[in-house]
């Protein structure tokens, strides 16, 4: 027996939990950001199937900002998932069941059943072969929408989608505003489920896969089994967001699993700043706005736009909006306190 | 045979435009998704020749190489080489950012029809042989993937240059520690990518057309001929280039409904069992 061992056993600290329990608070900015869907109800009220859309890509972009901002799992085909959970809702309410939850659950199960499946992929080799094999799944997934025809409609789309009511009580209208509080709330729900998931302890053990993956099976964290439960759950995230766009535009468009939509999501996500759910929600935000604004004085070259964007923030902003917005917040606490606090660690 | 015959030929052709590929993203690691854009404007740059300018089919093809190594060593030395320590994620942002603005480019330039190519009269036409057609475009888009294979393989095993760029890509410090000028040798490789996949793009007008969509269209199938040849293997693109094509070719001939269904499952296989590809050094990062 070692003399030392009871020794060591009281300079084992209780390790203080406050900070992580603090940063799970809610925030005043949080609420005053959550009233802005209610404004956009009162502010722009022919303007409310913009706001659904961006709505839906705000929660695909939290889909993928789970995996690659909090997991760094890299992927180019997360509209793979997108495009399951739409033709799901679509096929299904073409069929006759048409309401909207049933939809959606069975874009959750589906989606993250894939997610489980493929994410037995992803967890091999590196990011070069993460990059690969997700393209190479979502690519596989497009050809067997584009050639199996008779369900999906293949280039034409699946046309007859049919939604009954919300709950039996609120019909789609044309003017969308069902849809767009259908869509806020079930937002804000995944989010509120996000929030939950990033701020407990399986969150930070994923922090901890993307900082140092070797390191975590040191602490007690099978990474593999982390990686492949958040992958499943960032599927399904997808695939309510690809359920949510059949179901407020009553068509499926071979589109959702095209390689342009990964790309763009990346872009999106990126614009915000990974690894902050603020982040993917601002970057969806301003990129759709200005798709909108600039598509509009001129569509052919808005993809130019887009790509001068995209290699810029690479280049100077890699942080994004959250970024940018979090130095603003240190520089204004700076100037607050008389005595900077220089043991803080920029991120 | 025929089937087997364009099998290899558009195996060759995919070869000749993944090859540069290989060279920025097996050898340097670069995840260069803007490869096609590259091989794009290649095409475009052989059209023009062609059609406004009325230069001989073939001296368009060095006329490509040159404009296309020239811009790769341009976007190498102002934009690329920021990002070689990146992290594969940023250089895939990056190299989409590029093709996005290629793509609008070419759309403001050429607008979004097909560019045809009209081919010289010694290369159309066919050979008929007894069990075989065979077309003479084909038949010298075979010659040429040989040969640059051949050339690619002997620069990188036995000259002084491939056993710097070897060198360089191994082990960066090491190499400088040595004298080699890494960033020179850098620039000049990534100027031969880019003029290989000029070179490939020019030839490939004619069979895979020539539009705006040109660098997205078929980025996967260069990205797959790198992933399943393993990184960096000028041989192993060629194989994987073959296999592909013979199987593109053959399914889309024998079972159309499957698309390009068939090239996109032997990927993922292939990474599955194999993530360093078919033929890789083994030690893919």
């Amino acid at each position: 027996m070692s003399p030392d061992a009871p020794a060591a056993a009281p300079a084992l600290r209780r390790v203080d939990l406050g900070p992580f329990a603090r940063n799970a608070h809610w925030r005043p900015a949080e609420f005053v950001f959550w009233l802005l869907p209610v404004l956009g109800w009162f502010a722009f009220p022919e303007n409310l199937p913009l706001l659904t859309q961006i709505a839906i890509t705000a929660l695909f972009a939290l889909s993928l900002d789970l995996i690659l901002g909090y997991a760094g799992i890299v992927s180019l085909g997360h509209a793979a998932f997108f495009g399951l959970g739409a033709y799901a809702a679509g096929l299904l309410a073409r069929h006759g069941f048409g309401d909207p939850l049933l939809g959606l659950a069975a874009a959750v199960m589906l989606a993250a059943a894939a997610g489980f499946i493929s994410s037995i992929l992803v967890l091999r080799g590196s990011d070069l072969t993460r990059l690969m094999v997700t393209l190479g799944v979502s690519q596989m997934l497009y050809e067997a929408a584009n050639k199996l025809t008779d369900i999906t409609g293949g280039v034409d789309g699946l046309q007859g989608v049919e939604v009954k009511p919300l709950l039996g009580l609120f019909a789609f209208d044309m003017v969308g505003r069902t849809s767009y509080v259908y869509c806020i709330v079930v937002l804000f729900l995944f989010f509120w489920i996000a929030r939950h998931i990033v701020h407990s302890p399986f969150g930070l053990e994923l922090r901890g896969v993307r900082q140092n993956a070797p390191r975590m099976p040191a602490l007690g964290v099978p990474v593999n089994r982390r990686l492949i439960v958040v992958y499943t759950i960032g599927a399904a995230y997808a695939g309510v967001a690809g359920a949510l766009l059949t179901q407020t535009t009553q068509f499926v468009s071979i589109d959702v699993f095209s390689f342009p939509r990964s790309a763009e999501l990346l872009l999106i996500l990126v614009l915000g700043g990974t690894g902050s759910l603020y982040g993917a929600l601002l970057g969806t935000l301003v990129f759709m706005v200005a798709h909108y604004l600039l598509a509009d004085i001129n569509p052919q070259y808005w993809q130019f736009w887009l790509g001068l964007l995209l290699v810029l923030v690479v280049l100077f902003a890699r942080e994004g909006i959250m970024g940018g917005l979090r130095r603003l917040g240190a520089a204004a606490s700076a100037a607050r306190l008389p005595a900077p606090n220089s043991t803080r660690v920029p991120r | 045979m025929t089937v087997l015959f364009d099998g290899v030929a558009s195996g060759l052709l995919l070869f000749l435009i993944s090859v540069g590929l290989s060279v920025t993203l097996g050898l340097m690691n670069f995840v260069n998704l803007a490869h096609g854009a590259f091989a794009m404007l290649g095409g475009y740059v052989c059209v023009l020749l062609l059609s406004r300018l009325g230069v001989p089919f073939l001296l368009t093809l060095p006329i490509v190489v040159m404009v296309c190594a020239t811009a790769g060593m341009a976007l190498e030395r102002t934009l690329y080489r920021r990002l070689y320590g990146a992290s594969h994620l940023d250089q895939v942002l990056f190299s989409i950012g590029l093709v996005f603005m290629a793509i609008s480019t070419a759309h403001f330039f050429f607008g979004a029809q097909q560019q045809p190519l009209q081919l010289p009269a010694f290369l159309r036409g066919q050979l008929d042989l007894p069990g075989l057609d065979i077309g003479v475009y084909r038949l010298f888009l075979i010659f040429v993937g040989l040969a640059v294979a051949a050339g690619l393989q002997w620069m990188l095993t036995r000259t002084h240059f491939g056993a710097e760029l070897r060198a360089s890509v191994d082990n960066r410090r090491a190499a400088r520690g040595l004298g080699i000028d890494v960033d020179r040798v850098f620039s000049l490789a990534f100027a031969l990518g880019s003029a290989l996949a000029g070179l490939g793009g020019a030839l490939g007008v004619e069979t895979l057309g020539l539009d705006p969509e040109f660098p997205v269209k078929y980025i996967v199938y260069f990205l797959i001929v790198v992933a399943v040849g393993g990184s960096g293997n000028i041989l192993g693109s060629l194989y994987a280039s073959l296999i592909l094509g013979i199987t593109d070719v053959v399914g889309k001939y024998y079972l159309p409904q499957a698309g390009a269904f068939f090239i996109d499952a032997v990927m993922v296989l292939t990474l599955i069992f194999r993530p360093q590809g078919l033929f890789g050094r083994g030690a893919a990062r």
